[in-house]
């Protein structure tokens, strides 16, 4: 017989979506940062998408409104890009997100330490807790992410309506704000498991009696 | 020595050589074990006894498998576990030892019956039988009608008995309880003590309890009284008779 204990895949998704659940509140608080910089991600870039559809009608008053909103455009131009300082800020934001996510995992886990040493005691390997922390931390970036992204998107066409009016509705790039809104929720999905990585490694080396020790 | 008469009649599920265990505090090394020898039989129920911070939970760490000795060998069934690696040590602390602790320690966020079925799905069982083998178990304990409740809406007894019934999962051979009485109340406790009684004789498991509960004698067959990380005396049943009577 093979001395082997396991964890099936199912079962691993079952406890990480439960401990989600049933930790609702300690998981907001996780994914708010998260949500708010891919919102604002989706936002700068379905904003640019929405006034680079504008400015390919090439039509005199998109050019002009275009112009009135601030974007540096030329005659003659096909494409809008990031502005520098937009780019900065974006990298910024989530750079500040997974700093966050860092800390508020490392919160998390740590008030974990005991329920991990359980685990480790009815024989869990190192590998299904760190499986258990990165799927936990998968299915709170998916969620996060697009709702910060839906949001980001629903914000950038409301305030291009406002700016160019009516034009917008002509040219409501759909296709191009899917797109960006998928990018973006990918993005944050990666940015939450980059942020749970070092504490679940920290979570999953240690010896049961260790984390056992921790007074909750 | 009548613990060596024991085990040379039965075979010695747990054997511990000369074990030491020190902690480093600061510059300060505390010696809390300062060399254990002892073998326990199978199929009894042994007591570990000592005051507080006499070295009781360090030795169950140590013989479970939990925490290294800083010397001293602990053998399981003649193996010896510092030769073990991750996947063997999972294993055993999966399949042949069941623990129980002073603070139940059961997973808050699971409910009665997944924290009994969560050991058997470490141990490969498919989730149909975990369950109706966890519901099983929890009938045997008491407590089938709550078996979908929380810990946090348990009584520290229930919670006691869902770890009891949570340590059986696998049907290990040894189980391991650190102050099983230690949080519950006289009647809950003598619950406790009579349900491991009843395990220990329903299913052949060696039952091994560290504690300084003195109802917990009753039910012993041998008890190790430790001292400042050495062992005091070893008792068996028919001398424990008169010492309790003194105790009492
Ligand atoms: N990880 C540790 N680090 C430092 N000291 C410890 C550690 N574990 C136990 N001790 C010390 O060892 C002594 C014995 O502890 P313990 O084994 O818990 O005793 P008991 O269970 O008999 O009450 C105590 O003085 C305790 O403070
Ligand atoms: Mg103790």
């Amino acid at each position: 017989m093979e001395r082997l204990v396991a964890l099936p895949f199912g079962k691993s998704v079952e406890i990480a979506y439960q401990s989600i659940r049933v930790r609702f509140f300690r998981s907001l608080i996780t994914t708010l940062s998260l949500v708010l910089a891919v919102a604002f991600l989706c936002y700068v870039q379905a904003g640019n998408r929405i006034a680079e559809t504008i400015l390919q009608t090439g039509s005199e008053a998109g050019f002009r409104a275009l112009l009135q909103a601030g974007y540096d455009v030329q005659p003659g131009d096909a494409a809008i890009g990031e502005s520098a300082k937009q780019r900065w800020l974006v990298i910024l934001s989530l750079m500040v997100c997974v700093v966050g996510i860092v800390n508020a995992q490392l919160m998390a886990v740590t008030e974990r330490f005991r329920e991990i040493g359980i685990m480790k005691c009815l024989g869990a390997l190192d590998s299904f807790i760190l499986r258990l922390f990165l799927l936990e931390a998968l299915m709170q970036g998916f969620i996060g992410a697009a709702a910060g992204a839906l949001l980001g998107a629903v914000f950038a066409v409301a305030s291009s309506a406002v700016q160019f009016g009516a034009l917008v509705f002509t040219a409501l790039p759909l296709g191009g704000i899917t797109m960006t809104i998928l990018t973006a929720t990918a993005t944050g999905c990666l940015l939450s498991l980059l942020g749970v990585v070092f504490p679940a490694v920290k979570a999953a080396r240690m010896a049961p009696v260790e984390a056992m020790r921790v007074e909750e | 020595m009548p613990s060596d008469r024991s085990a040379n009649v039965q075979h010695a599920i747990i054997r511990t050589t000369n074990v030491v265990k020190t902690f480093q505090l600061g510059s300060h090394t505390l010696e809390v074990l300062k060399g254990i020898s002892l073998n326990i039989a199978a199929d009894r129920h042994v007591s570990i006894m000592g005051p507080s911070g006499s070295g009781k939970s360090t030795l169950f760490n140590m013989i479970g498998g939990l925490d290294k000795p800083t010397s001293g060998k602990v053998f399981i069934n003649e193996v010896d576990i510092a030769q073990l690696d991750a996947y063997e040590l999972a294993w055993l602390r999966c399949r042949k030892i069941g623990y129980i602790f002073q603070t139940f320690n059961l997973i808050p966020v699971m409910t009665a019956l997944e924290n009994v079925t969560l050991p058997m799905i470490f141990a490969g069982t498919g989730n149909d039988e975990a369950v109706e083998r966890g519901m099983i178990l929890l009938k045997t304990v008491g407590l089938a009608d709550r078996f979908n409740h929380k810990p946090s809406e348990l009584s520290g007894g229930q919670q006691q008995r869902v770890a009891v019934a949570r340590a059986l999962a696998n049907g290990p051979s040894i189980i391991l309880a650190d102050e099983p009485t230690g949080n519950l109340d006289l009647t809950t406790g003598e619950e406790i003590i009579n349900l491991l009684k009843r395990m220990s004789e329903e299913r052949k498991v060696t039952i091994i309890s560290a504690t300084h509960d003195f109802k917990m004698l009753n039910v012993s067959d041998e008890v190790i009284w430790i001292r400042d990380g050495l062992i005091d005396k070893i008792e068996q049943r028919d001398e424990l008779r008169i010492s309790v009577g003194t105790i009492e």
